[in-house]
């Protein structure tokens, strides 16, 4: 065995090498990336419906999908570089449930998928992205406004990630084998995302009069879009029926607990506002949206569709 | 339709002047790694957000299994001008190297 004498320059190249192994060229790219679908048997279940599973996960897919665009209106703005990487990484979180949740629709009902031009090589999930109007997306509306100031953000989030997290816990006992799956990759992520706003809900709310002032502000702006996340549309209710569906109004009372606690600490009142209105029995899973949703999609989906043969 | 970015966001980072959050430096051990290793710094308002900030700048790609960060005003360094005295002594000091022995194969971590 030879002396390991280190030189001072190569122990500055190389600063990740303890931490990932062999190829020192490759410690940008990490380490053991696992496919959570990996062995997960893909065929649906007995007694699952195609199209209403399909469904069923464009809605948790628009969720991601729109949130996470977003979120990701952060990137380059957010008040610290590290806020900004926090933000740009729970958007990914979001991006990757939604690619997964959006090909899980593809397979179970082909149907959902835009046509596109023969021999285009854009796979369905990208398709079903980038080629759908507004109307046909199947989001909540709380996802769909444009972000606001920080503290607007972190109310959203909160709501958000608390919502989610308790629809994904239960959805882990899918009898859809993929949306399990998906489920069990999405709690462990979320379940970060819920802890970070909540940190920044207090930190806001205990902060300076400013922080505080902005805080609640933004809970009044937020909150009128927490009542639609209780509606239990026609396709949910068949999806719980058919045993791989969350009700919604089944979680309502846990997200309202989990919310209490994070407004206890942070000495702030559940606020008082009314809900937004349903439009003639229709909201977001309806495909009822605001005017904000379109805008935000045309500028997300134009470069797509100006090339639907683009391979990317 | 009144969206949520009714508030208008400041024109410019609004904190004081000189109020910048503390520097901390962080140390991530891999999954195969033995120690912590150091891999830059970051800022943060207290301890707790700087293991956040941590996770969140500096295991993206899997790197990680355990993050130390300490306030980077709480370590205390030698001085370049004490290079010389410091560690110039050891340069010629072959015998500390234990390269007179024979290690057999199975021992780990040398």
């Amino acid at each position: 065995m030879t002396p390991h004498v280190h030189d001072h320059d190569s122990d500055h190249s190389s600063v990740y090498d303890g931490l990932v192994g062999s190829d020192p060229s490759h410690w940008a790219f990490g380490t053991d990336f696992e496919d959570p679908l990996a062995g997960v048997d893909t065929t649906l279940a007995d007694g699952v419906d195609g199209p209403t599973l399909a469904a069923y996960c464009l809605m948790l897919g628009d969720d991601a999908l729109v949130y996470s665009h977003r979120l990701s209106e952060w990137c380059s703005r957010a008040p610290d570089l590290e806020e900004d990487i926090a933000l740009t990484n729970i958007a990914l979180d979001l991006l990757g449930q939604a690619r997964l949740l959006l090909a899980r629709a593809a397979a179970a009902d082909p149907g959902v998928v835009p046509v596109l031009p023969d021999g285009s090589p854009i796979p369905p999930e990208d398709a079903l992205a980038f080629f759908r109007e507004a109307g046909e997306f199947r989001n909540v509306r709380l996802v769909e406004p444009g972000n606001g100031d920080f503290a607007v953000t972190m109310v959203r989030l909160l709501v958000f990630a608390t919502w989610r997290l308790a629809i994904m816990q239960r959805l882990e006992s899918s009898v859809d084998p993929v949306l399990s799956a998906i489920a069990a990759k999405a709690v462990k992520e979320v379940t970060y995302h819920r802890d970070y706003a909540g940190r920044w809900f207090l930190t806001l709310a205990q902060g300076t009069d400013e922080s505080r002032r902005r805080l609640l502000a933004a809970l009044d702006l937020v909150w009128p879009y927490r009542g639609e996340l209780d509606r239990v549309s026609e396709v949910e209710r068949r999806a719980v029926d058919e045993g791989f569906g969350v009700d919604p109004a089944a979680v309502a009372a846990e997200v309202d607990v989990v919310l209490e606690q994070v407004f206890s600490v942070s000495g702030v009142e559940r606020p008082e506002r009314p809900a937004l209105a349903a439009v003639r029995g229709r909201a977001g899973r309806d495909g009822l949206h605001t005017e904000e949703l379109s805008r935000m999609l045309a500028e997300m989906q134009s470069v797509a569709r100006a090339h639907p043969m683009g391979r990317w | 339709m009144s969206g949520l970015d009714k508030l208008a966001r400041p024109a410019q980072d609004d904190r004081p002047a000189g109020r910048e959050w503390p520097l901390y430096e962080v140390f991530v051990r891999g999954k195969r790694g033995l120690n912590h290793v150091h891999v830059g710094s970051l800022h943060a308002a207290d301890d707790e957000m700087a293991v956040r900030h941590a996770r969140d700048v500096y295991t993206r790609r899997n790197e990680g299994v355990s993050i130390w960060v300490v306030r980077s005003d709480a370590i205390t360094a030698s001085s370049p001008d004490e290079k010389d005295p410091l560690f110039a002594p050891a340069g010629d000091k072959v015998y500390r190297h234990p390269t007179f022995y024979d290690i057999p194969d199975d021992v780990p971590h040398m």
